[in-house]
This record gives structure tokens, sequence and C-alpha cells, in this order.
């Protein structure tokens, strides 16, 4: 029953992908594509946890902050000498815990998903600059930057962190119990406890995915960057809103797809790779980023049945 | 009553989709006259006064007021002829203070400024306190006062603007019997002054107690309307009730060992309930809205925490602390309202289905679509669920079929104890006696059936014992053979 939307939204990559082809000399080739995707795959896997998060009809607001403060975790543990995949696990653990009360907050006490993730997005960023004195953490061992900057077979690491990542959170959607319980929870939470779900735990556990992804955005970011900055995705959030959107999840929960919000993500990482090949100017490229989000929800098959 | 009526309604038609809730309803209010309206839930007073208040306009009929003829399009039209009114459940701001609430959509400003002004707020306040001869903190928040004194807050809101009739819904449905009777003084001076007044309630003691005249629905049509003190309470009951019903026994089925057992249980809704289930029996649970039944279903299931008593289901003891426990215990519940406490609208009626059974489908954490699928069809063919497939969204179906959804989900979990809510609102005939059917089959399978319905008929038709209701406790219980529509009523009103 989602299906139109999704078939709309690769109809609408593809024309868009065909335009600039014709247009940018440059757009079509190995490099080129190469490089959109990995450029799409910081934010896009960001929107992967957050479309959990909508689905449940709430908002993860903290998810740029988290990415600095997870990329200085991770480079600050490596300056410690504890290796890289403790390093890793450090970032990781401390997105899960900032997720894990954010999520007991919104679940247990039934504060607002918004207030609390914008709370939480305040104390991570001014956190970041806090630990850091705002200087980045740099002078990094050899071989951190690989996971960024590396390829495997050709591919880009993070392309395919983000391709991992898309394809378990489409099974987890769509063929798992878990999957469903988000789904109900968003789509009349009173109806799933009745139903016996714990809509306690669904809750929480959204944001505990949200903000893990959100690390491990944080520190391929930080890699990529070979340091760990303090005002590393800033504003992140919103560009993880705006894929999760443009692909078809409904704000107020209980719709939604993985597969449609990486098209979204797709969608605006390859207008805003064309527009550049094009020369256009970056002032232009944000109106006509926010013209695109706007088209999407007027255009969703989904909208007007509901 | 030889005076003018100073409110008319004439052949009052209102329908929802086929079925007529009002069909042509005619009332008449006497200036300074109490009049009461009666009838059994589902009668036609809500939509009657929603109609009166000017919060739905009748698909035919007049509404006069002193003369006139008036079409009332919104509430505020209602307000500015005079007529307000006090629903059941209290519509004050919490957050705002006891004056501002009641000047509320007509507050007072200087002009020609529009800036408020809070001197003539409060003594607008005042006055319309002054009129039931009452004084309240006006800057206290109207959402700390105790029930009583918000219900106070409501009328005087009514009161400081001209009131010329007033209609209450159920107002003393959670007052004490001093607020109660201070209530009636104040009405009786309203009264006195001139305005009419129409009363809903369901207590035929309090009816005969501050009625002029009594106006008794039913089904949509008036069935009675005399002058109270020529009415006993017998009389009106046989007209809410009507046409004599069949004491309708289904043949009956052998009862079983007792599969639920209730000791003294209470919670919020329910003062204390002793109740026994039987494997095979279908149990109807009758009486008035607001007297616990669907209460006393949620402590049961765990929706609800229980604040005393005990509960065993085949022996073993039953205390859910959430419906998850409930629901692992053997018990399913279908809710009073699906669509709302139900269904995930957004699932189809495959997912609808397995919500609460999916573990039953699944290899560690994934769902095996297959033998889901496999499932839902064989108990959708089992329930004749009428779908286009079953991968269609449940807002295609109809009523009864999206009731059969639910069904299917607590035989999916292999529920013992079914708890029905209200199974057959918003159904149509044929798909209302499959249900009742269904409910008999599935308690002939051995497990127990407890039926919560406002309809007598269905109660009367589908169960083998009927226990009545009445303020949070049991009043009463009717073996089906002997059971009439008379006597549930006599024992829900008593």
């Amino acid at each position: 029953m989602r299906k139109p939307a999704e078939i709309g939204l690769l109809l609408a990559l593809v024309a868009e992908c065909a335009v600039f082809a014709v247009a940018a000399p440059h757009f079509f080739t190995a490099d080129n594509l190469r490089n959109v995707t990995l450029q799409a795959s910081i934010s896009a896997i960001l929107s992967a946890g957050m479309t959990f998060v909508i689905l449940t009809g709430g908002i993860d607001l903290s998810v740029g902050s988290v990415v600095a403060m997870a990329g200085i975790v991770a480079t600050s543990c490596l300056k410690l000498g504890i290796g890289l995949p403790l390093s890793i696990l450090a970032a990781l653990a401390f997105g899960a815990l900032s997720g894990g009360m954010a999520g007991a907050l919104v679940a247990r006490l039934s504060l607002a998903p918004f207030i609390v993730t914008l709370a939480f997005m305040t104390i991570w960023r001014g956190a970041a600059f806090l630990v850091t004195d705002g200087r980045p953490v740099w002078d990094l061992p050899p071989g951190f930057a690989l996971l960024g900057g590396g390829r495997l077979l050709g591919i880009p690491v993070p392309t395919l962190a983000m391709l991992g990542i898309f394809a378990a959170g489409h099974v987890a959607l769509t063929a798992t119990r878990y999957g469903r319980h988000v789904v109900a929870c968003g789509g009349n939470p009173e109806a799933a406890r009745l139903a016996g779900i714990r809509t306690g735990h669904v809750l929480a556990s959204v944001y505990v995915l949200s903000g893990t992804l959100a690390a491990l955005s944080g520190v391929l970011l930080a890699s990529r960057m070979n340091s760990g900055q303090p005002n590393a995705g800033l504003m992140y959030e919103l560009d993880a809103i705006a894929a999760a959107v443009v692909g078809g999840t409904s704000l107020t929960g209980g719709r939604g797809s993985i597969v449609g919000t990486l098209l979204g993500a797709l969608l605006i990482a390859v207008l805003r790779n064309g527009l550049n090949l094009l020369d256009v100017s970056s002032y232009v490229q944000q109106v006509l980023v926010g013209a695109v989000i706007l088209a999407a929800v007027l255009f969703d098959p989904q909208r007007r049945s509901r | 009553m030889t005076s003018l009526p100073l409110l008319a309604l004439r052949d009052v038609v209102q329908r929802y989709g086929p079925v007529a809730a009002l069909d042509g309803v005619g009332l008449d209010l006497a200036p300074g006259e109490i009049h009461a309206l009666v009838g059994e839930n589902g009668a036609g007073k809500s939509t009657l006064l929603k109609i009166l208040c000017g919060a739905m306009a009748p698909d035919a009929g007049t509404i006069t007021l002193a003369g006139r003829d008036v079409v009332f399009r919104a509430p505020a039209d209602a307000l500015a002829a005079g007529v307000s009114m006090i629903p059941q459940d209290l519509q004050l701001v919490p957050g705002m203070s006891v004056a501002e609430n009641i000047v509320l959509g007509a507050e007072p400003v200087r002009r020609p400024l529009p800036l408020l002004d809070a001197r003539a707020r409060d003594r607008a306040a005042e006055d319309a306190l002054a009129l039931l001869g009452e004084t309240l903190d006006l800057g206290a928040p109207a959402g700390a006062l105790p029930l009583a004194r918000r219900q106070l807050v409501e009328i005087a809101r009514a009161l400081s603007r001209r009131v010329r009739v007033l209609a209450l819904d159920e107002p003393t449905a959670s007052l004490t019997p001093r607020e109660t009777a201070h209530l009636f003084a104040t009405l009786r001076k309203l009264a006195a002054e001139g305005a009419g007044i129409l009363y809903v309630s369901h207590r035929l003691d309090e009816v005969e107690e501050i009625a002029d005249r009594v106006t008794v629905l039913r089904d949509g049509r008036v069935a009675l309307t005399a002058p109270a003190s020529s009415l006993d309470r017998a009389a009106i009951v046989r007209a809410m009730v009507g046409r004599e019903v069949r004491a309708s026994a289904p043949a009956g089925t052998p009862r079983g060992e007792e599969i639920l057992r209730l000791e003294d249980v209470g919670g919020p809704g329910v003062a204390k309930v002793d109740l026994v289930l039987h494997r095979g029996e279908v149990l109807g649970l009758a009486g008035l809205v607001g007297a616990g039944r669907t209460a006393l279903a949620r402590l049961i299931f765990g929706a609800e925490r229980r604040s005393r008593g005990r509960m065993w289901i085949e022996g073993r003891e039953l205390a859910p602390r959430s419906p998850r426990e409930a629901i692992a215990a053997g018990i399913g519940f279908l809710t009073e309202d699906r669509d709302v406490l139900g269904l995930i609208p957004q699932m189809n009626v495959r997912e609808n289905a397995t919500l609460a059974g999916l573990r039953a489908f699944c290899l560690g954490p994934f769902v095996r679509r297959a033998r889901e699928r496999a499932a839902v069809r064989t108990h959708a063919e089992r329930l004749r669920l009428k779908a286009p497939s079953l991968e269609a969204p449940v807002a295609q179906l109809s009523g009864g079929n999206r009731q059969k959804v639910v069904l299917a989900r607590w035989l999916l979990t292999r529920s013992r104890v079914l708890l029905l809510d209200e199974p057959t609102v918003g159904v149509d005939v044929g798909a209302r006696q499959e249900i009742h059917a269904l409910a008999r089959e599935l308690a002939g399978e051995g497990r127990g059936v407890l039926v919560i319905s406002s309809d007598l008929d269905e109660l009367l038709s589908v169960s083998d014992r009927i226990v009545v209701m009445r303020r949070g406790r049991i009043a009463g219980e009717l073996p089906a053979a002997g059971a009439t529509r008379e006597r549930i009523m006599t024992l829900a009103t008593a």
C-alpha cells in the first residue's frame, strides 16, 4: 500500500539524474556518482534512525549534536591509545546512552519528544565545545581516515555502511515483530497497548536506535575530516527530517518507509550535487531544496487518502 | 401548558447513514418549566441536545424560539439566541481562571481598543455567580476546583449571557446528594425567573423530584410526553422500553466449569464487584452509561489498575499489571470503540489481526509472512470476514467487518475469556446477527464470553444470564429466561 509513493520517488530520482546528466557533463561519471553517495551517506544514516523515531510520532532533534560529540569521543579515545575498535564502540555507546536518556524521558515521563531532544541538541553541542575548548581533536593515528575515505570493491566505506543500514532497517521495519510494533505505536498508541504491546519499551528503543546511528555517522564524518570537530553535524537533524518527510514518512506517526527515506535522501543529495556541478550558488540551492521538500509533501499520494 | 411555548421543536429528523437517530421528534418547552428528557442509551437524547445547542444541523424539522423560527449553524448562534447547554463532560479551560471561564467567548473589552477589561470581566462573573447565590474565588484556575464547583462555573457562564433556555445533560452524574440538592435549588430559581430548562437524566428518582413534565424518547421518536404528576416510575420505564419483548432464552447451553472469578474487585469506576463466568457461557452485562461496565472490563484486562479484590482465571490467580499480562493469561478484549481503541488505521487487515499474537508466527524477530497470512485467512473465513483482500487497509471495511478483524485478533491469541464491549454498535443488522451467532459459537467451544451492551434486545437474545450494574456495583442478576427489558431497566435505574 505504500508502493505508489516509492515508485513516484524513484521516477523523480531517475528524472532528476537524467536532467543533470544532460545539463552537466561531469554528472554521470563513476567518480561523481561515488561522490554523491558519499556525500549523501552521513545524513542518510541519520535519516534511517529518524524514520523510526518519526514512525512512532516522535522527532529527534539531537542527532546533529550527537554526530559532533560522537566524533569527539571517538577521536579522543584514539588519542588515549585504546585502539580503533574500542574507540568506535565508545562513540556508539555514547550515542546509545544519549538516545536512551531521551527515550526514557519521552516514554516514562511522557515528555514531548520535541522538547527533550531539543534540550539534548543544545546540551551536546555545548558539551562538544566545552570538552574541546572549541578546538578540533586532530593529529590522529594513521588508519582512522580509512574508515571514511577508504573503499571496498571501489565503493566508499560510508556508502557501504549506508546501504547496509538501510537494508537492515528495511528488513526490521517490514519483516520483524519490532517493526510492526513501531508502526502500531505511532498509528494508535492506546490500541497498541491494548493489544499487549509494550509501548514504553518500543518508544524508548527508537531513540536508542537513532542515537546509535547518529554516533556512527559522527565517527564516519570525523574520519573523513580526520579530526573531531565540535561544530560537526550542525543542522544535520533538519536534513534527516527532510529526507524522511520527502520519502513519505508522516510526521504524525504510523506511516513511512525506509526505502522512501533512502530515496528522499538521495533525491536531495543529487539535487545539491547537480546544482554544484552547474555552478548554482549555494543560496539558490537552499531555496530549491526547500521547494523540493514542499513539492514532495504536496504530491504525496497518501496525503489525500487520509 | 397554556402559555406560548418558549421553545418548540417540530418534526426534527437526524440521520447517521441509514440509521435515523431522530425520526420526527417534536418537543415544547414553556417559560418557567423544567422539562425532563429520558430514554435508553441511544434513544436520541444526545443528538437532540446537539441540535438544540447548534453543534449539529438537523436533516429536517424546525426550531422555534419565542414564536420565531431559528436556524443554529454553530453553537455561537444558539448562545446568541439565549440557548445554553451544560454538557455531560464539562467544557472549561482548566488553566484559565474562574472569571475567565465564565466570560469565555464574550470577553468584555475596553472600547474602542480591543484590550481585555479585567474589572468588567470580574463584575460579569460575580453577577452571574450571584444569580446562583454563590461566590467563588474568581482568580482560581478552573481546573483546580472540585467537579461540582466546576459545574457551577459552567452554569454561571450560561447565566452571564442571559439564558432563556438551559439544557443540562446528565448533570448529576458525578455530584454528591448535597451538591445535587443545591443544583436543583438553582434550577428552580432559574425557572422561577422565566427560563425554560431541559433536563436530561437517567435517574428516574431525580426526574420525579425536579420535573414539571417528562418526555420519553425511544428509538428516535417521542414515546410519551406527560406532566410528571401523572406518571409513576413504572410508567416511565414502560415508555422507555416500549414493546414487550419475549425473553428469548437461547437454547440452554450446559454451563461448564468456572473460568473467570472476581471477588470484591474495585478500581477506577468500579466500586465492588463479585462475578463468576463459566465455560460455554455468554454472560450479558447490562447497565447505563457510566455504571462501570467498561471500567470493569478494563480492570479484568489490566488496562486499569485494581485498587481492591482478587481475580482468578481457570483457577489461577489473575493480577494483570498490563493488557500484555492479561492477554498472556488468555483474555481478549473487544473494545467499545474499535476505531479509537482497537485498530491501527494505517495497517492492513492482516497486520491488525495479528497485532497481539504475532509471536506465534515469528522465527526469532522475523515474521514468517506465509504462516501469518495462512492463519489470518483461516480465521477470516471462520468469522466470515468480508474484505477486498487481507492486505486491504482496515478503513475500507464496513463496521461489522472491522469488528471481525479485532475479533480475529483475539482468536489468534487463543483467548479463553472474551470481553466484548458494545460489539454491534455501528454494525448493520446482518453483521449484528452474525456477531451474535459468533459469540454463542465461541462460547460453545469452551470459552467464557462477557458481552457488555446498552442494547437490551441484544443482551436478551445473546446471553445465558444477565448481570446488571449500577454505580460501580452489581445491582442484580437475571437468568435469561426470566429477564425482560423492564426488569433490567428497573435494576439499572433504581
